[in-house]
Parts: C-alpha cells; sequence; structure tokens
C-alpha cells in the first residue's frame, strides 16, 4: 500500500487538489443559482491588492499625458479652438431648434401623464483595470462605495452605455461590460420602436435578441436603451446595427456596433441617482397667447441693427421666411437682419412650433453668444435676433417700419 | 531545435527566491490585468500568468511544487475576474503539473523545446478552460482552432524571451 502511495503520490495530490477546486468551483455555482451574488472576501483581497498599484500606475499615466498635453503640446491649439468656436455657434442654432422640439415633447408628454426617467446624478470614474482574460469582460474603476457607487449602478460615456457595476468594494467597483455574455440590456429600435434585450457574445459581440424574424431591421439603425432593465435609464445610446442575420428559432441575430468603444475605455460616468418624475412643460417652453401676438405685430427696433446691409443677405432673410410653411414672422420681428442660416434653423423644425422660434431664440441662450461672434466668421455674422424687445413684453401694435437696406415686412402670414 | 530525453541524475533543479517567487506571478498578473486597457487585443492573444506557471513548474521539476504554482496562479487570476472561482485554477494546475513532469523527462532549456512546450501547454490550458467552463459551469464557450493556434504561437514567442529574462533568477540547488 505504502508503495503504491509513494509511487502516484504526484498523482493522487493533483487530483486531491482538482478535487477540491471542482468542489469549490461547484460550492459557487449552487450558491450563484439560489442566491445573487455575494462578494467574497477572497475576491475582496485579490482585487484590493491589485487595484492600487493599478490606480498608482493609471494616475503617472494621466499626470505625465496631462503635462505634455496642457503644457508642452500645445501645437494647433489655436487653431482648433477657432473651429471648436465655429462648431459650438452651430451647435446653438441647432439646440434652438431642439429645444423647441423637446418643449413640444413635454408638453405633450404632460397631457398624456408620461413619466419620464432622468439621469440626476452621476459620478465620474477612471477604469484602471480589467480582469485580463478574453472570457470575463469586466473592467475596474477607481471609485467604489466610499463614493457612494451601488451594484446594479448603470455605467456610462457620453458616447453610451458601457454597462453595470457588478461588485462594489470600497474604493473600486467591478464593471460588467454590456459584451459580456452574463450581461443584459433592455434596448429598444429608435425608428422602428422594436424591442429586444442586449448581450455579449462568447467572442465579444453585442447581440441583440429577441427580434422576430419578419421584422425589418436595417443595417445602421439606431439602438436605445428601453429602461425595461431598471437599470439603464430610458433612451441612452447603446449602439448602431452591424449586422442582421437569421438566427435560431423565429429570431434575428443582430450584431449591434456600441457606441462607446468597450476596448478603449478611460473614465466612464457611474449613475449613481435616476429620479423619475412626471414630464412637465416648463417655463421656457411655455408660450403665452399675448407673446404670439406680440410676435406678430410689427415692432421697431431699439437699436438699429447697422451691420445689416454689410452683411448683405437682409433681404434673403427678411423675405424668405416669411413665405416659409411654418409660419415665421422673421420679417416682421425687428430681425430684419435675421441670417439665412437662422431661417434654415427655423425652418428645419416641425411645423407646429416654431412660430415662435425667432422670439425664443432670442429670449434663450442663443442671441448673445450669435452677436459675439468673430466678425470673420460667414455663417455666424449676422444676427438672428436682435436683443430687444423682450418676449415677455407685449408691444402695442406699430406701423410697419423700413430698415434701411432691407426690405419691407411681407409677411402673408401674419394675422392681420 | 534540439529536444533530448535526460536521465533524473542529468537535469538540472531550480529554486527561485522568496521575492521571485511572490513578485513574478504578482506582476505577471498585474500586467495582465493592466495592458488591455490600453492594448485590447493583449488579453484575447496574450496569457501571463500561464507562461510564468509554465516556466517555475520546468525550472523546478517537482510535478507537486509545479501543480500548487500553477494552481495558485490561476486561483488568483479567477479572482480577477467574474466568472467563478476554479476555472482558471483547474486549467493551471493541471499545466503546472504537464509541464515539470515534462521538465523532468526532458531538456527544456533550449529555446525550440520551450517554444513547442508553451504551444502546446496553450492548447492544453484551452482545452481544460473549454471543458471546465462548459461542462461544469455552463458559460458558453466556442472552440476556435485557428484562434487557438494563434494565440498559442504568440505565447510560445512571448514565453521563449519571457523565459530567458526569468532565467536570471535561478538559483541551483
Amino acid at each position: 500500500m505504502e508503495s503504491v502511495l509513494g509511487r502516484y503520490r504526484n498523482l493522487i495530490i493533483l487530483v486531491g487538489v482538482l478535487f477540491l477546486q471542482v468542489l469549490g468551483l461547484a460550492m459557487q455555482v449552487k450558491r450563484m443559482g439560489n442566491e445573487a451574488q455575494d462578494t467574497r472576501l477572497i475576491r475582496i483581497w485579490a482585487v484590493g491588492s491589485i487595484t492600487p498599484f493599478e490606480r498608482g500606475l493609471v494616475w503617472m499615466q494621466t499626470s505625465t499625458r496631462n503635462i505634455w498635453h496642457n503644457y508642452f503640446y500645445l501645437r494647433g491649439v489655436r487653431a482648433e479652438n477657432r473651429d471648436l468656436k465655429a462648431q459650438i455657434e452651430q451647435m446653438r442654432l441647432e439646440q434652438v431648434r431642439l429645444s423647441e422640439d423637446a418643449a413640444q415633447a413635454r408638453r405633450l408628454q404632460n397631457l398624456l401623464a408620461f413619466k419620464e426617467q432622468f439621469v440626476a446624478k452621476t459620478v465620474a470614474a477612471q477604469v484602471i483595470g480589467s480582469s485580463g482574460s478574453d472570457f470575463s469582460r469586466i473592467i475596474y474603476i477607481d471609485k467604489g462605495e466610499n463614493s457612494g457607487i451601488r451594484r446594479d449602478m448603470a455605467v456610462i460615456t457620453p458616447d453610451g452605455v458601457v454597462g453595470k457595476v457588478a461588485l462594489v468594494y470600497s474604493s473600486a467597483a467591478q464593471v460588467l461590460l454590456i459584451n459580456d455574455q452574463t450581461s443584459g440590456v433592455g434596448v429598444i429600435m429608435a425608428d422602428s420602436r422594436l424591442d429586444g434585450w442586449l448581450g455579449g457574445s462568447a467572442n465579444g459581440e453585442v447581440v441583440m435578441n429577441d427580434v422576430m424574424s419578419d421584422e425589418d431591421v436595417p443595417v445602421g439603425a439606431r439602438v436605445l436603451t428601453s429602461g425595461g432593465d431598471q437599470i439603464f435609464p430610458k433612451g441612452l445610446p447603446v449602439g448602431t446595427v452591424a449586422k442582421v442575420m437569421k438566427g435560431k428559432d423565429l429570431f434575428l441575430n443582430i450584431k449591434i456596433k456600441p457606441t462607446a468603444d468597450l476596448s478603449k475605455l478611460e473614465e466612464v460616468l457611474v449613475v449613481v441617482e435616476k429620479q423619475e418624475k412626471q414630464a412637465t412643460a416648463d417655463d421656457k417652453a411655455r408660450v403665452r397667447a399675448a407673446d404670439i401676438l406680440a410676435q406678430r405685430l410689427p415692432s421697431v427696433p431699439d437699436r438699429p441693427t447697422a451691420n445689416a446691409a454689410s452683411v448683405g443677405i437682409a433681404p434673403e432673410g427678411a423675405a424668405k421666411p416669411a413665405g416659409s410653411a411654418n409660419s415665421l414672422p422673421a420679417a416682421k420681428t425687428p430681425a430684419a437682419t435675421t441670417s439665412s442660416l437662422a431661417a434654415k434653423s427655423a425652418t428645419s423644425s416641425t411645423g407646429t412650433t416654431p412660430a415662435i422660434a425667432p422670439r425664443k431664440t432670442g429670449d434663450q441662450t442663443s442671441t448673445a453668444p450669435l452677436q459675439n461672434q468673430p466678425a470673420g466668421s460667414a455663417t455666424t455674422k449676422p444676427s438672428v435676433v436682435p436683443p430687444k424687445p423682450a418676449i415677455s413684453q407685449p408691444k402695442p401694435p406699430t406701423p410697419p417700419t423700413t430698415q434701411p437696406g432691407s426690405q419691407p415686412a411681407a409677411d402673408d402670414n401674419s394675422p392681420h | 531545435m534540439q529536444i533530448t530525453y535526460t536521465s533524473g541524475e542529468q537535469v538540472e533543479v531550480y529554486r527561485f527566491s522568496i521575492p521571485v517567487t511572490v513578485g513574478v506571478p504578482l506582476l505577471a498578473l498585474f500586467v495582465q490585468a493592466f495592458l488591455p486597457l490600453r492594448f485590447p487585443w493583449f488579453a484575447r492573444y496574450v496569457d501571463l500568468p500561464l507562461l510564468v506557471t509554465i516556466f517555475f513548474a520546468m525550472a523546478r521539476r517537482s510535478p507537486v511544487a509545479g501543480l500548487f504554482t500553477g494552481a495558485i496562479i490561476g486561483l488568483a487570476q479567477d479572482m480577477l475576474g467574474h466568472n467563478p472561482i476554479g476555472i482558471y485554477g483547474i486549467a493551471k494546475t493541471v499545466v503546472g503539473y504537464g509541464a515539470s513532469s515534462l521538465g523532468v523527462k526532458l531538456d527544456v532549456e533550449n529555446a525550440g523545446a520551450r517554444f513547442l512546450v508553451t504551444l502546446g501547454f496553450y492548447l492544453v490550458h484551452s482545452a481544460v478552460y473549454f471543458t471546465v467552463a462548459r461542462g461544469l459551469v455552463s458559460m458558453t464557450q466556442s472552440w476556435d482552432w485557428v484562434h487557438g493556434i494563434l494565440a498559442g504561437l504568440v505565447n510560445a514567442a512571448i514565453g521563449v524571451l519571457l523565459y530567458f529574462a526569468l532565467d536570471k533568477f535561478k538559483q541551483r540547488t
């Protein structure tokens, strides 16, 4: 007997060690099936010993990169700054249009007593590590319980959804990426409103499931969160359809290209607080009859727009919006200087709300920035709406005036 | 490429200092967890903890030491992921045992032998992982020969370089 033990000693030890590990594995699998995953002390130790080094290395890397980018490598910054400013101005115009659309949507939602989910508070976190394995698609972030992070919180980037918090430690957290096999996100197609759920495949692709094979799913269609999983707020961008194939049974196999680059994550946002409230039409969007009346009545500008003639587009701006389908009173407002860009912005919005778009533009945030634009910018030079009169002060009816360098107001949509 | 069969008396058995025994596997785990953040392909093609397991197992030439080395490194690697702890542990235990058993019988000091041994054990490791993940844990796994061989070649190439670097820490018994 002793000789047998001695002879096969190594093999016996091997079998023993493997048996213990299989036993441990089996216990974990059983536990996971019965109850929610508990964080094991052994995992906490392992993560706790690795993350400080990772955090330190990331800090050093970030510091070095910041010093280089912020103090040494500033080539092209001025040109980039100029481009970005121009881009901001264009986006402001777009924002005006979108805010009108949003205001209208809110009013409709209010009428229908819809409840919306809002991302109320986020915590920015830095990615400090990964599992290092192709079979476990997770990342570690440098914020944990101390920063208010809890399990099952949504993790996003400005580009889109990243994953959810799987485990939380005191100063770090494990995030399960959406391309992991065990993840699941409730999603909906932005245009067709087809819903399903998103999961990862063994090779790290993101797949949308539970869409019937008789549905038409175009490549490039946008996919958003549906909110059905109670983790991700509704409407966050997830990805676009990359490939559609016939799948098993009656379902399609839809491969999704995530909008967030999951392989190169550096900073993420953890949604620590969501709010659910009934949509309300805010004050900005509320329009009084007096305001509309004031808009449609002719008025005299307090300050002559000297640059109207120099811009050379005033006649166009004066004539075109008046005839546009959305009944813009642009020519009636003091904005004989209304630019073609503003007219484009207004006419591209939906047909119901733009009647007040130019005035709202003046009341909201876009007027001042537009007037402060650099003179060299051809698209942004003309002011859209002069600062006065304010929309909340209806003016008494005054006779139509003709400004120098502009056509007489010819608003065939005016109420009088 | 030379693989020689050697007797038990001819092979040299090495040992390592405690800092190296502890530090090298920890460093391998750390690099394995950190580098994929900058190089996403790294996690898909390289398994540094496996290379370290093979190196220590072959150098010590003791199956018991080899299997324990593999078990500890594998379990530590499991802890960094979210899958049940023990899948890598089992796979690396088998590799540690196999590599040290092979080290007793073969001269695995030259580059060619090391390349082939690493390639072979990478495939063994993948096969064991695949079996355990599918059979025990019911994970959805698909076997990909092309990826397996490609990753095996990459690991073997990195392994040869790594082993020569780690040879400097060897101490004769």
